[in-house]
């Protein structure tokens, strides 16, 4: 109702005429978010933008709109073709999945059709394998794929977002073949298959896996990121245990908005939407659910985007 | 018994006052065709921001039973299946609000709701780590022989001939086919940008079911319409019980089928009404009724998607994963307060584990008592004229296909399903078996793309899903649900070619 509320304000206002770029925003401002109510990302975008309409922040609120369909694609099609460049329809990426999907085509969109404001979060993928598992470490699954080729089975959300990135760099490092099963149904599907045993591990998103830990079904054997995290200090990295496996498949989380916006808007957002991310309450919201934050401002993002741009058209060649 | 001692919490001002709203609110929203019970519960989730982790959850709660329930509403009155657990409501629900029985249906509808619901409530309370086990037990080899099940439902279901009802089966399992594959990545069939996500489940309900009814008021015209005044009949809620008691078959195979169906994640929810529909009438002593109004239909179906609810809800309170769509965002609702379900649960946070599952139990109740109060009040919807009744079903069908995500693809999907409908139903196919196969194809697909991929890697495709007790159990069901259907068919047939032989 809310949604449908904050759309019919937004229309009958910009039958008033588009507002100066000084006056920004001057009415509710929408966030689009490409999956479904409910999930990770929509949880998120949904806390962090919380404080949107305090006096220091945009004095505005922001109302979320999902546009879930095709792991994304729908959402961020919709955007790139459809969505206002006024300033008023901000949307939440995900990297990597909407590089990934780009690279591999059939898409309306690029990094070149977007321009960001600001990151909230960072959600590495860490490999997981139920409670019972006899696997206690990466060189223990590695060795039972190098015994058994192409018969480790391990699942992940799909195919071109971050698990299957972090896939690909694992067996890519490690040398051998193994078996990516992707799930309908998101991460937790896939963490379900772990949990079943229908699959030996599973390639699935921190948070997801430290909550499933707390609950005593499964064991983290490695994070797939430059750092350990400060939710999984006893767990090491990939590169730790020996596997050539950077930050390329950590789900970045942040927002944007479509190219063309003016220039003084983006600078206004740019300016403001980091300080929102950092505010007090924000952050203790994020970490009761056992979220991640990693805050970086528009120039940090441009950065991000294009090293990651880069990675993945190499690890994609080919595929 | 843990779950008695917090029963006082339900009963605290504040929190009996938010389950109140949660109900009534609850039942509105689920009326409304569009706004399925994810949605509801989504649209909730920002006001418990403010509010103590165990209120926010009874209102959540709240609101889940009594959305589902309230789907039945709109698919008995309107002809609009809110959400796809509704759909078998409509066969028998509808056509008995045609013939001026809207009350009696609505109060058998919330009736059973509250009775499957109940036994699905204390399923969870009860039986949570044996059923843990069970969700977890279905792998995609079981999935898929569990859609083929279905798909030996389709035939038989709400059609004149097994032929037709088939291919509008074929129909539906094609349509389902379009947009993006999840698994492989490929692009199928996306002829039009508002296909891009595919055909959303939602949208296609309205434009299947209530389109083609408006289309045929608009047909009717405007001016024959004093044959047509329905006579809303009065019905008392104590025969409403009676009836209900009078049958317990249908409401036994309801709540069972409803009970152990949704228990299973990610397929539950969505054909638990439709199976335990079929099951009744397959064992039901007057088969020819169903389809034309009978109580049976609403019963079976209406108890199996409320006995749902309940077993839903286990593989996230304690595995920690969420098996359908409203189960993740009740998995917000717990985050934000810094809950996580699982052990953390029942260990350290008893009075918000408990004081949740106690309020869907006081929330059945509640919203059985209201719905029944508004029965005999909604049920005069059918005495509206039927042009002005049609302008009114079709702007309601717009706005629920357009408010399931902001997009007016999903009009366009509507109007265009709508369209071909009106058309089929000319030529004796029906919905429901169209919808059984949209819902059933992806199903069957991906878990069988799943499971051959993890086949092949293992120990080869005829071990992986021949194998196991489960498989074997699944395929004999699937066995003997062929063997029925066929027997059924000859059956009639030696019949009609007797009484054709003796006239």
């Amino acid at each position: 109702m809310k949604q449908l509320i904050a759309g019919a304000a937004l229309a009958l206002m910009s039958l008033t005429g588009t507002a100066m770029a000084e006056d920004y925003p001057d009415r509710p401002v929408m966030m689009m978010v490409s999956y479904g109510a409910g999930g990770a990302t929509d949880f998120q975008a949904r806390i962090v933008t919380m404080t949107a309409g305090n006096e220091d922040a945009l004095g505005m609120p922001i109302a979320i709109i999902n546009k879930p369909g095709a792991g994304g694609r729908v959402g961020w099609n919709w955007f790139a073709t459809q969505a206002d460049n006024d300033g008023y329809t901000l949307a939440a990426y995900n990297v990597p999945h909407f590089i990934a999907q780009s690279i591999k085509g059939g898409v309306s969109y690029s990094t070149d059709s977007f321009e960001p404001i600001a990151n909230w979060g960072a959600d590495p993928a860490v490999f997981v394998v139920a409670k019972d598992s006899p696997f206690n470490s990466m060189a223990d699954v590695v060795a039972y794929a190098t015994e058994n080729p192409g018969k480790l089975t391990f699942s992940g959300a799909g195919l071109f977002v971050g698990h299957h990135i972090a896939a690909l760099q694992i067996e890519k490092a490690s040398g051998v073949k193994m078996a990516y099963i992707p799930t309908k149904g998101g991460g937790a599907a896939a963490m379900k298959a772990v949990i079943a045993g229908e699959v030996l591990g599973g390639v699935n998103n921190l948070s997801d896996a430290f909550r499933a830990r707390e609950a005593g079904n499964v064991k983290i054997l490695g994070v797939a990121d430059l750092e350990r995290s400060a939710f999984l200090p006893d767990v090491p990295t990939m590169m730790e245990q020996g596997l050539d496996v950077d930050n390329s498949s950590v789900n970045f989380r942040g927002v944007m908005v479509p190219k063309g916006t003016p220039q003084e808007v983006i600078d206004r957002l740019a300016a403001t939407v980091p300080e929102m991310f950092a505010n007090g309450r924000v952050a203790k919201k994020m970490k009761a659910g056992g979220s991640p934050m990693h805050i970086m401002t528009r120039e940090e993002v441009k950065e991000m985007w294009a090293q990651r741009q880069a990675t993945l058209e190499e690890l994609l060649q080919g595929l | 018994m843990e779950f008695i001692y917090y029963f006082g919490d339900v009963f605290a001002p504040m929190s009996f006052l938010l389950l109140l709203i949660g109900t009534i609110g609850g039942l509105i929203l689920g009326a409304t065709p569009g706004l399925s019970p994810t949605m509801a519960v989504a649209l909730l989730i920002p006001f418990t921001f403010q509010l103590e982790a165990t209120q926010g959850l009874i209102l959540l709660g709240a609101a889940y039973t009594s959305t589902v329930a309230g789907g039945a509403v709109s698919a008995i009155l309107l002809k609009i299946p809110g959400a796809p657990a509704n759909i078998a409501t409509t066969l028998d629900g509808h056509t008995m609000a045609q013939r001026g029985e809207g009350a009696k249906a609505l109060q058998l509808s919330f009736l059973s709701s509250a009775v499957g619901g109940i036994f699905g409530v204390f399923l969870l309370i009860f039986l949570t780590p044996v059923l843990a086990q069970w969700a977890l037990a279905f792998g995609p080899s079981h999935l898929f022989w569990l859609a083929i099940l279905g798909v030996t439902v389709i035939g038989s279901l709400d059609s004149a001939s097994v032929v037709k009802g088939l291919l509008s089966g074929c129909i539906g399992m094609w349509l389902a086919t379009i947009g993006f594959d999840d698994i492989m990545g490929a692009q199928r069939f996306i002829f039009h940008p508002s296909l891009g996500g595919g055909i959303n489940i939602i949208a296609a309900l309205i434009g299947l079911f209530a389109i083609p009814q408006v289309l045929t008021m608009f047909a009717k015209g405007r001016h024959n319409k004093g044959a047509e005044v329905i006579k809303v009949q009065k019905h008392s809620i104590g025969a409403a019980i009676r009836e209900l008691v009078s049958r317990p078959l249908a409401l036994g195979i309801g709540t069972i089928t409803g009970s152990i169906i949704g228990l299973i994640p990610g397929v539950g929810g969505q054909i638990a009404g439709l199976v335990a529909y079929d099951q009744t009438k397959k064992f039901s002593s007057e088969k020819e009724k169903f389809g034309k109004g009978h109580p049976e239909g609403v019963i079976a179906a209406e108890s199996a998607n409320n006995a749902m609810v309940g077993p839903s809800l286990v593989p996230l309170l304690t595995l920690s994963i969420p098996g359908s769509p409203t189960a993740a965002v009740l998995l917000g609702g717990l985050l934000i307060h810094g809950i996580f379900p699982g052990s953390d649960l029942f260990d350290n946070h008893p009075d918000v584990a408990w004081t949740f599952i106690n309020s869907m139990l006081i929330g059945q109740v509640l919203m059985c008592l209201f719905g029944l109060y508004v029965a005999g009040l909604a049920a005069r919807v059918a005495q509206v004229p039927q042009s002005v009744m049609a302008a009114i079903v079709l702007a309601l069908s717009v706005f629920g296909a357009y408010s399931v995500q902001s997009s007016m693809g999903d009009v366009y999907v509507m109007a265009c399903l709508g369209l071909m409908m009106y058309f089929l139903e000319r030529f004796g196919f029906s919905a429901a078996p169209l919808v059984l196969g949209l819902i059933l194809g992806p199903i069957a697909e991906s878990n069988f793309i799943q499971g051959s991929m993890i086949a092949n890697a293992t120990d080869g495709r005829s071990a992986y899903f021949f194998g196991g007790a489960l498989n074997m159990a699944l395929i004999a069901v699937v066995l003997a649900s062929i063997a029925y259907s066929v027997w059924m068919e000859l059956r009639s047939r030696r019949h009609t070619t007797k009484e054709e032989a003796q006239a």
